[in-house]
């Protein structure tokens, strides 16, 4: 047992080692989630702020500067305007504005005749979703005008169904809340994944594996000692990125710290065996950088419900993310920092990954073993 | 400058590349195994929320809006409850997305001419999906609420909203991300090609080889560059016929404008790939420096959210950035209709990005020795 100890220590200092010796390992585990969370905190964003929006008034009276009026005071519009259509579409095919409203000549005419006046409203399409977010605030500036105008005039705006919305857990709709605890996940797959993907793969190449195997050392000795320095290092990195999302981004933390931690440690796991499995079945830094590149970044961005919405994808691609370790722990985070401890989400989610884990390792037994081929 | 030494050199790479079936594997299968996985599920569009109800009124006219709710493809009722207390479980367990709530009065309130209140309280944990479920419904009250004026004599908003939307008409989702996808996956392979395939020789010693033949600094490059580039072509080809044929994503541009633009976009990448590779010393720093530049290079880029929502800093970021001007060419030939003249401003800066970056990679070839 003594004699074990002593082995996977040695070990470990070794690997420590040369951690500290090759500055890339520590620039992955520090230098990256820091630049990486500060670039995309700030970058992404999906909230919509002063679109440039045409504004055609084909015959200035008060009851279109009134309407205009509205959209230049909101914080959402940043509108231009101009006299005739064409110049408004031109503009649009050149991407100078994302939206037009058309008041044609006979707007205010119609509105006071009690003819229902209509507003022309086009949205560049291409991004459908920004197209969307445009479209619902057009529609709130407009109706907050039409009953601004009512009563002006003495009337109720009777609308027959008033809708009342009641958001949870981020009133605001700020995109960034939900976005940072996501991009953590992404940021952490990645740089857990590629910290070992080279490790292994690196000794084979040099080598040096050959001068371990002469060692008394046992493979999961081996293994281990590999793992555990790479582990502390992935762990700083996250504890700097949940420091950040916290005092930079504001995001708040509505769960227990250990709780928080204690996940982040599975997931961190998860996403080192993913690693270390590369790096032994490749044994090849080349083919380990490019596979780890392939399995972690786009899934992880793509397939994790961190943007887009599990639930809506087709059967079949909602059986793949399953297999992404982020979806988990994105799912896990969006919670624990927004909602609270919500056992019923925390506890299969921390299951699945824990059972990954499990089944990650076997493989890993399974592939290694001292042997020359 | 001779065409001998940059063929033969350009052979060899394709050798080292191709010769070993996991990296022939791994440069052909994923992005291809990628687009269908990723086309399927990069969507913002919502189907079937799930949507729990409690429903206190006992007239007709909240049954009719609820079947309304029911008939949209966006919703899918799961679940009925009758206290409010059963609101927050639901809704924290994430087994609904929103609850719809009818006051007592709902249906009294619609018949007497007042405004009926319609509750509605929704998961803002993901605020993106929240916004997009809660426009859906939007839609169908406002529907709703059109038909009964209609029906009951009443006279609707004296103002009226005719929304239509260029390009996309349908709002499709799909039709913004798969065009995107290919900008992603292209940038990932030529990169990996090329990221390390100086850092591999410099790593083995044979670098140093070849910097003792014939071969000069351009030839070097060149023959250096042809393999991602060749590879770049046939895989972006590939990818958009599968676009066009099987998400039926339109091409309403010009077609060679958007050949022109595949070249330059793959021109800028590989040169920032061969860039990296000579700055690295070993493949490991090369495969982070690839990573450090794929990554802000895709969420910054337009990709999945819009730069304009960026803080201006950031976005003068990503004018380095070549998907960011390649994202704008696919989608403008694709959905747009787009030809040269107003591709232009998205041509030239590619131009640049190419030019420096592989002329920082030629100089570092002979300059970085250790």
């Amino acid at each position: 047992m003594n004699d074990r100890l002593r082995r996977l220590l040695g070990m470990i200092r070794k690997e420590s080692l040369q951690i500290l010796r090759d500055p890339s390992s520590i620039s992955i585990a520090f230098v990256m989630p820091v630049v990486l969370l500060l670039l995309f905190g700030y970058g992404v964003s999906l909230d919509a702020k002063r679109i440039p929006l045409g504004i055609v008034i084909e015959q200035p009276d008060t009851a279109s500067q009134s309407l205009a009026g509205a959209f230049d005071r909101s914080e959402f519009f940043h509108p231009q305007r101009f006299d005739a259509i064409q110049g408004a579409q031109q503009a649009l095919a050149e991407r100078r504005i994302d939206g037009i409203l058309w008041l044609r000549n006979d707007f205010s005419s119609r509105l006071f005749s009690g003819n229902e006046a209509p507003i022309g409203v086009f949205v560049n399409g291409v991004d459908s979703n920004q197209a969307n977010i445009t479209k619902g605030y057009i529609q709130g500036t407009w109706l907050a005008w039409l009953q601004h105008f009512a009563a002006a005039q003495g009337r109720d705006l009777d609308l027959p169904v008033d809708m009342l919305q009641r958001v949870w857990f981020n009133p605001a709709l700020n995109s960034r809340l939900f976005l940072v605890p996501g991009l953590i996940a992404i940021i952490m797959t990645m740089i857990g994944s590629l910290l070992t993907a080279m490790v292994v793969a690196r000794e084979w190449e040099r080598g040096t594996m050959e001068a371990l195997m002469v060692t008394p050392l046992y493979m999961g000795e081996m293994l281990a000692g590999k793992l555990i320095p790479y582990f502390a290092l992935g762990m700083g990195g996250m504890l700097v990125s949940v420091a950040m999302a916290l005092f930079l981004f504001d995001v708040p933390l509505l769960s227990p710290f250990w709780l928080l931690m204690a996940c982040s440690a599975l997931f961190m796991l998860v996403s080192l065996a993913i690693g270390l499995l590369i790096s032994i079945v490749t044994r090849n830094q080349f083919l380990a950088g490019q596979v780890a590149l392939v399995v972690s970044f786009l899934p992880s961005f793509l397939l994790s419900g961190f943007l887009f919405d599990i639930h809506s994808m087709p059967e079949w691609v909602q059986t793949i993310t399953y297999l992404v370790p982020a979806r988990y722990f994105v799912a896990i985070l969006q919670t624990l920092f927004l909602a609270g401890p919500v056992w019923p989400v925390v506890l299969p989610n921390a299951g699945a990954m824990l059972l990954m884990l499990v089944i990650l390792t076997l493989l890993v037994a399974k592939k290694s073993y001292k042997r020359l081929d | 400058m001779s065409l001998l030494h940059i063929l033969s050199l350009a052979r060899k790479e394709f050798l080292a590349l191709m010769r070993d079936k996991r990296s022939r594997i791994i440069i052909i299968v994923p992005p291809i195994v990628q687009l269908f996985i990723f086309g399927f599920a990069a969507t913002y569009d919502l189907d079937d929320v799930p949507v729990a109800v409690y429903n206190a009124d006992s007239g007709g006219a909240s049954r009719e809006l609820l079947a309304r709710i029911e008939g949209s493809p966006h919703f899918s009722i799961l679940h009925r409850i009758d206290s409010d207390a059963g609101v927050a479980p639901l809704i924290d367990d994430r087994q609904v997305l929103l609850v719809i709530r009818f006051d007592p009065r709902f249906s009294a309130d619609l018949q007497r001419g007042d405004p009926a209140p319609l509750q509605v309280i929704i998961d803002g944990r993901n605020s993106n999906t929240a916004m997009t479920a809660l426009n859906y419904l939007r839609e169908v009250v406002l529907d709703f609420n059109r038909q009964w004026q209609r029906e009951h004599g009443l006279t609707g908003p004296p103002v009226k909203l005719e929304m239509r939307a260029w390009y996309n008409e349908n709002l499709q989702s799909r039709w913004f991300i798969v065009p995107g996808i290919i900008g992603s996956l292209i940038l990932v392979v030529t990169l990996l090609v090329t990221a390390l395939s100086v850092a591999r020789e410099r790593e083995q010693g044979t670098f140093d080889q070849l910097l003792v033949t014939p071969l000069r600094p351009t030839e070097l490059l060149v023959g250096k560059a042809i393999p991602g580039i060749v590879i770049g072509l046939l895989e972006a080809s590939l990818i958009i016929v599968l676009m066009v044929w099987f998400f039926e994503v339109p091409l309403r541009g010009s077609i060679p404008a958007l050949y022109l633009g595949i070249l330059l976009f793959l021109v800028s990448t590989v040169g920032v790939g061969l860039m990296i590779s000579s700055i690295a010393v070993t493949q490991q720093q090369a495969i982070l420096g690839a990573f450090l530049f794929i990554v802000p290079a895709v969420i910054l880029s337009g990709f999945t959210t819009p730069i304009a929502n960026m803080p201006e800093v950031v976005q003068w970021l990503t004018y380095l950035n070549p998907l960011r001007y390649f994202l704008v060419i696919v989608r403008g030939v694709t959905l747009e209709g787009d030809g040269f003249a107003l591709l232009l401003p998205q041509f030239w800066p590619m131009v640049l990005i190419g030019a420096v970056t592989l002329a920082m990679a030629g100089w570092l070839f002979r300059h970085r020795m250790y």
